[in-house]
């Protein structure tokens, strides 16, 4: 129904394999991308939640940080400069989240970091990945080679069954535990392989050259418990793990601390701590940490049936009185089978369990502050 | 005798004599993919042509279901109210959204036939 100029999207190396087998196809970030297969988004996501999920995210941006000294630790040290991460403590074969921070303590982009012995690789959101090569090169060019990886591609399988399904592939996955990630053979393919993902489940991504991806997600669609997922599954799992989307639950304008991600800060890049500080907006983020910060993302549970999705405005009481706050990602949580939200509140109307409404459509819908996850997750640790 | 008429909203209307039973087409919910919420209009509520009446939504998004023709709201389906699903399962049958009594026939007029209907969807 939308129409789009198909000519100017970027097409990923999966993009045939999902035209054949029936996927409906939609301008995301630049890029032609499958929203859902014939199964549709609610099949789609249950199947994760209770088989295996294959997702294209071939469009996010994969980057290889070079130390100029040959030395890792160089370049974690160089890459603190922009995160208010721990990058040096990233153990060789092991991954972390983190995010670029803004002189004003907001978040410029969210990406994954992973030490791979002599070079960091980053994982990074497709319509940031200009900017942040950009801003990486700005930035880091003194210490460290600056590579995208423009020619591979990435897969997420995620679910129950993806350990089993890699492990047809992959001698590797099954030792793996969450946030391991480093180079392994899958089917003989020279892959980079995280067990981590998107979805609250457990579950790995793999990046493979682009010109062996159909072959590999062929062969991991093979098995009869992987089904092909779109982006809509991709964002309601996201949503019930209460995983931000950048761009919506978090950007330039949200610090860490607002954004409920303190946990994503060690401590020895905190007040106090041996690397304190030294990152863009330090001064503010740290302040937060320090002091509290006035608003914060929370979960919220509705009463009803009726979805309460992104632009929402949030209301104290059931009448009068001025917004409080904003949802920022919200809609049907298929696992719940019940509407799921996040949004921004006042510090004092962020506890578990403060009664709150959205306004849909003119009606003020009861809602409830709730923990995140919605659906527990299921990481091997 | 029952003629049911389209619009190119992807709206359907079943007349049966001054009323019509309103829903969406099977295009229409092909289109939005799971259905997991409706929203319905009050009974006795007067609605404008073109007014958004109701509201379909499925995991992605929200739609609005707007009036075909203007009138009177005279029932709702409590079943579709209850099970959103019906709309994917059986949009022109069982997931009838509501019944109305229209003010002005000729309002009618605009709208497509099956046939016509088709050929805009094709």
């Amino acid at each position: 129904m939308l129409a789009h100029d198909q000519d100017s999207l970027k097409r990923t190396p999966l993009y045939d394999l999902h035209v054949s087998m029936g996927g409906k196809m939609v301008p995301f970030a630049g890029y032609d991308m499958p929203v859902q297969y014939s199964a549709g988004v609610l099949k789609e996501h249950l199947h994760t939640r209770t088989k295996a999920g294959l997702f294209d995210v071939s469009h996010m941006g994969q980057i290889a940080l070079r130390p100029k000294s040959g030395k890792v630790e160089d370049a974690a040290r160089a890459l603190e400069r922009l995160v208010p991460q721990d990058i040096v403590a990233i153990a060789p074969g092991r991954q972390r989240y983190a995010q670029f921070t803004n002189p004003d303590g907001g978040i410029l982009d969210d990406l994954m970091v992973a030490n791979f012995g002599d070079h960091l690789f980053l994982v990074v959101n497709a319509a940031c990945k200009d900017a942040d090569e950009a801003h990486l090169r700005a930035n880091l060019s003194e210490d460290c080679v600056i590579e995208p990886l423009a020619d591979r591609a990435l897969v997420a399988l995620q679910g129950p069954k993806a350990e089993a399904a890699l492990a047809k592939l992959c001698a590797a996955a099954p030792s793996m535990k969450f946030m391991d990630a480093g180079p392994h053979k899958v089917a003989g393919i020279d892959c980079f392989v995280s067990r981590s993902g998107y979805t609250g489940e457990d579950g790995f991504e793999i990046s493979a050259p682009a010109a062996d991806a159909e072959r590999l997600a062929k062969l991991l669609l093979d098995d009869p418990d992987v089904m092909p997922m779109g982006l809509g599954a991709r964002d309601s799992l996201r949503l019930e793990a209460g995983l931000c989307l950048y761009g919506h639950d978090i950007d330039t304008a949200t610090t860490p601390v607002e954004a409920a991600l303190e946990w994503s800060v060690q401590k020895s890049r905190r007040s106090g701590g041996a690397r304190a500080g030294g990152f863009p907006g330090a001064d503010k983020i740290l302040a937060h940490f320090d002091q509290g910060a006035s608003r914060r993302r929370v979960g919220l549970r509705a009463e009803g049936r009726a979805p309460v999705r992104e632009g929402a405005l949030l209301f104290a009481d059931e009448a009068g009185g001025a917004p409080i706050g904003q949802v920022t990602s919200g809609g049907f949580g298929p696992s719940l089978s019940a509407p799921v939200a996040m949004g921004y509140v006042p510090t004092p109307l962020a506890a578990l369990g403060t009664k709150l409404f959205a306004e849909v459509r003119g009606q003020r819908l009861p809602l409830t502050v709730a923990a995140m996850p919605f659906v527990k997750n299921t990481y091997k640790r | 005798m029952t003629t049911t008429l389209y619009t190119s909203d992807h709206e359907w209307l079943a007349i049966d004599g001054d009323v019509a039973t309103v829903g969406i087409t099977d295009y229409a919910q092909q289109q939005l993919g799971d259905v997991v919420f409706v929203e319905l209009p009050k009974v006795g509520r007067a609605l404008k042509k073109a007014e958004a009446a109701a509201v379909v939504e499925s995991v992605k998004a929200a739609s609005d279901v707007y009036a075909p023709v203007t009138g009177e709201v005279l029932e709702t389906n409590a079943e579709l109210a209850a099970e959103p699903a019906l709309v994917n399962s059986d949009a022109q049958g069982k997931a009838w959204f509501f019944k109305i009594k229209m003010a002005d026939k000729s309002e009618l007029g605009g709208l497509m036939d099956e046939a016509a209907y088709k050929a805009h969807t094709a």
